[in-house]
């Protein structure tokens, strides 16, 4: 069974799986968002402060909101079919532009904490795993478990006063020097001093997932017979732990990493706001408040079908970790 | 017994024969993320009483205590402010921008509007408590119910229920926390069903696991030919078999419900006619700068008692989760 047959598979299924989400999705939200009270029109009117009723029933006519809701969802499903999000009244722009705007900066923001939170806590799971039920593996354990129980804001927060109020090291908040004409590496280096407070705030609590199920895992992985016989065939502990414990290990970690791809889009809002990082979050939290809903619509769909893309990519990677996986699947 | 194994479910037709760790799925931490919890490994191997088990889990890991200690001191804080602090906790007390001990009167000092943190803090553990339980209520109820009724039935009903699991643990948390709190008017009510709204899936998904193992036993099977209707086999036959794991996770929903009533009212989403610690917190940021005691002090009341609810609940798994029974395998 090639490596590539499977992929072509995983992106079948994947692909047939994404057309059902996406209309629950968007199902769902529609009839959520028809109890909303307000809508985009009334909003803008209000922060206006001089709308009269006609000029509102005239905007409500332009952007269809004044049709039967079953209409309104039928237009907007037409419309997706053909690639297209809508219009947002907010903003005034389509909704697909606003979203691909905001797609970098989210994507390295929730990209870098991820990887960040991977490393690190897959290293710290190993160390704990390595040295069961020392004072390591203890000290280890209530630090995760500290880290997995502090409100992510907070210690935003808290390093805000820390590293850029009292020693002044990193700048408090926006994603890159404004007016600044820098290029290439200082353009680089400038974004990086912007990144690493949210980055941090935000992989904190997946440090702690992560060091944690790879030290589960691997605890268990230990007891396994493979690991008995790796064992007796003489090779050295080292070598065992890395190569075949921690390679066992890194499926679950892998699966629930997979999982964390949308809610660390979602989930960064409170730290977009903090930092004023001009994220999908801060956006889609943006269109709540403004009723906007095409926005949010456009948004959780992306971050869905985002999710969908990971756990694909999850699968392929099993794959290469844990070769059962792309047998038993060829006998399917 | 079965190996208590939600791990499975989350890719149970790929990799059956792949061992898995036992995390027991729960919705934590970083408001509105589904985050499967890792427990502490399972320790004692040997057969014994539930009894001998928590005082040797006491014994064993003393950080267990402290945070009893911890909760039992928030809970009793947040049960007695009333009395303690007479008042509503909004009021204006004092002088405003008060340092932590620069004043006998107001030991945690006061807020940008003279308000007493201590007061605020005190009020806001009851607060904070009680959206935590009454979010994992409704939550678990949700949970266990859909749960139970996919894993007991299977077939059509379990393929539609999964499905919407699914799409619902797709859906970014924290934007569907604020869209149910911007379509209800914030109150305590309405924070706890829309915390519940997005915790339920994860529940959900551990009870079919546990339903689906369970069905398939003797005593399931021994209970249909005898001819119990389905309800009667959910409820007094399969559930009180699976609720060890759904208690270990009830108690990491707590947690991760108190973590985000406090980020929605941080973002001025909770009920504004009570103080929160995440409101505090949300007040007091625009004085980072100068005074940062009013951030870090809420905060710091948060993570304690979201720290203690974990320790218990590590311990909880250490003590209910059946493997625990099994000898060596």
């Amino acid at each position: 069974m090639s490596a590539l047959s499977r992929t072509a598979r995983i992106a079948t299924k994947t692909g047939l799986h994404a057309v059902p989400t996406a209309l629950g999705i968007v199902m769902l939200s529609f009839v959520l968002l028809q109890f909303a009270p307000g809508d985009a029109v009334d909003v803008l009117a209000g922060e206006a402060g001089s709308a009269t009723a006609e000029g509102m029933a005239e905007m409500r006519a332009r952007f269809g909101l004044d049709r039967p809701v079953i209409e309104q969802l039928w237009t907007y499903l037409s419309n997706l079919a053909h690639g297209n999000l809508g219009w947002s009244p907010r903003y005034n722009m389509p909704v697909s532009q606003l979203i691909w705007e905001r797609v970098p900066d989210s994507l390295i923001l929730a990209g870098s904490a991820l990887v960040l939170a991977l490393v690190i806590g897959i290293a710290l799971g190993a160390v704990m795993a390595a040295y069961e039920g020392r004072a390591v593996d203890r000290i280890f354990s209530v630090l995760s478990l500290v880290f997995y129980s502090v409100p992510g804001f907070w210690i935003g927060l808290m390093l805000i006063v820390l590293f850029s109020i009292k020693l002044g090291w990193l700048p408090s908040g926006g994603a890159e020097t404004i007016g600044s004409s820098a290029t290439g590496l200082a353009a680089l280096l400038d974004k990086l001093r912007y990144m690493v407070l949210p980055v941090i705030s935000l992989a904190l609590l997946y440090v702690a997932v992560y060091s944690r199920l790879t030290r589960v895992s691997m605890i268990e992985a230990k007891a396994q017979d493979f690991v008995r016989t790796a064992r007796a065939k003489g090779l050295s502990e080292g070598r065992i732990l890395l190569r075949h414990v921690l390679r066992n290990a890194l499926i679950p970690v892998t699966t629930v990493a997979g999982m964390h791809v949308g809610g660390m889009l979602g989930g960064s809002v409170v730290i977009e706001t903090i930092y004023g990082w001009p994220g999908l979050g801060r956006l889609a939290y943006e269109a709540v408040m403004g009723r906007d809903f095409g926005v949010l619509l456009g948004i959780l769909l992306f971050s869905s079908l985002l999710v969908i893309f990971a756990n694909a990519l999850v699968d392929i990677v099993h794959g290469l970790l844990d070769p059962r996986v792309g047998g038993r699947d060829a006998a399917v | 017994m079965p190996p208590y194994n939600p791990g499975a479910a989350l890719r149970d037709s790929a990799q059956e024969s792949v061992p898995q760790p036992d995390f027991s799925e729960v919705v934590v931490a970083l408001p509105g993320v589904v985050v499967p919890y890792a427990p502490m490994a399972p320790a004692p191997r040997a057969r014994r009483g539930v009894g001998r088990r928590i005082l040797s889990v006491g014994a064993r890991n003393p950080l267990v205590l402290v945070g009893v200690a911890i909760l039992a001191f928030m809970s009793i804080i947040g049960l007695l402010a009333p009395l303690l602090f007479p008042g509503d906790p909004l009021a204006i007390v004092g002088e405003p921008f008060l340092w932590p001990g620069a004043d006998g009167a107001h030991p945690l000092g006061t807020d940008s509007l003279g308000r007493d943190l201590l007061a605020g803090i005190a009020h806001g553990a009851s607060i904070s408590l009680r959206v935590g339980i009454a979010a994992t209520a409704i939550g678990l109820l949700i949970g266990v119910s859909i749960g139970a009724i996919a894993g007991y039935f299977g077939g059509w009903t379990d393929a539609v229920l999964s499905r919407l699991i699914e799409i619902f643990q797709t859906l970014p948390n924290f934007v569907m926390l604020v869209v149910v709190v911007a379509i209800a008017q914030p109150s305590i009510v309405t924070l706890s069903v829309a915390i519940a709204i997005v915790t339920w899936p994860g529940v959900a998904r551990l009870a079919r696991a546990e339903f689906r193992t369970i069905r398939e036993r003797d005593f399931v099977m021994a209970a249909r030919s005898l001819g119990f209707g389905p309800a009667r086999i959910i409820l007094s036959e399969i559930l009180p078999s699976a609720l060890p794991p759904i208690i270990v996770t009830a108690s990491m929903m707590v947690a991760s419900a108190i973590l985000m009533e406090s980020a929605l009212s941080f973002m001025g989403l909770g009920d504004p006619n009570v103080v929160s610690w995440g409101s505090m917190i949300g007040s007091g940021r625009e004085y980072l700068r100068t005074a940062w005691y009013m951030c870090a002090l809420p905060g710091f009341a948060i993570m304690l008692t979201v720290l203690a609810l974990n320790l218990i609940g590590d311990a909880l798994n250490e003590i209910l989760n059946p493997r625990n029974n099994e000898g060596p395998r």
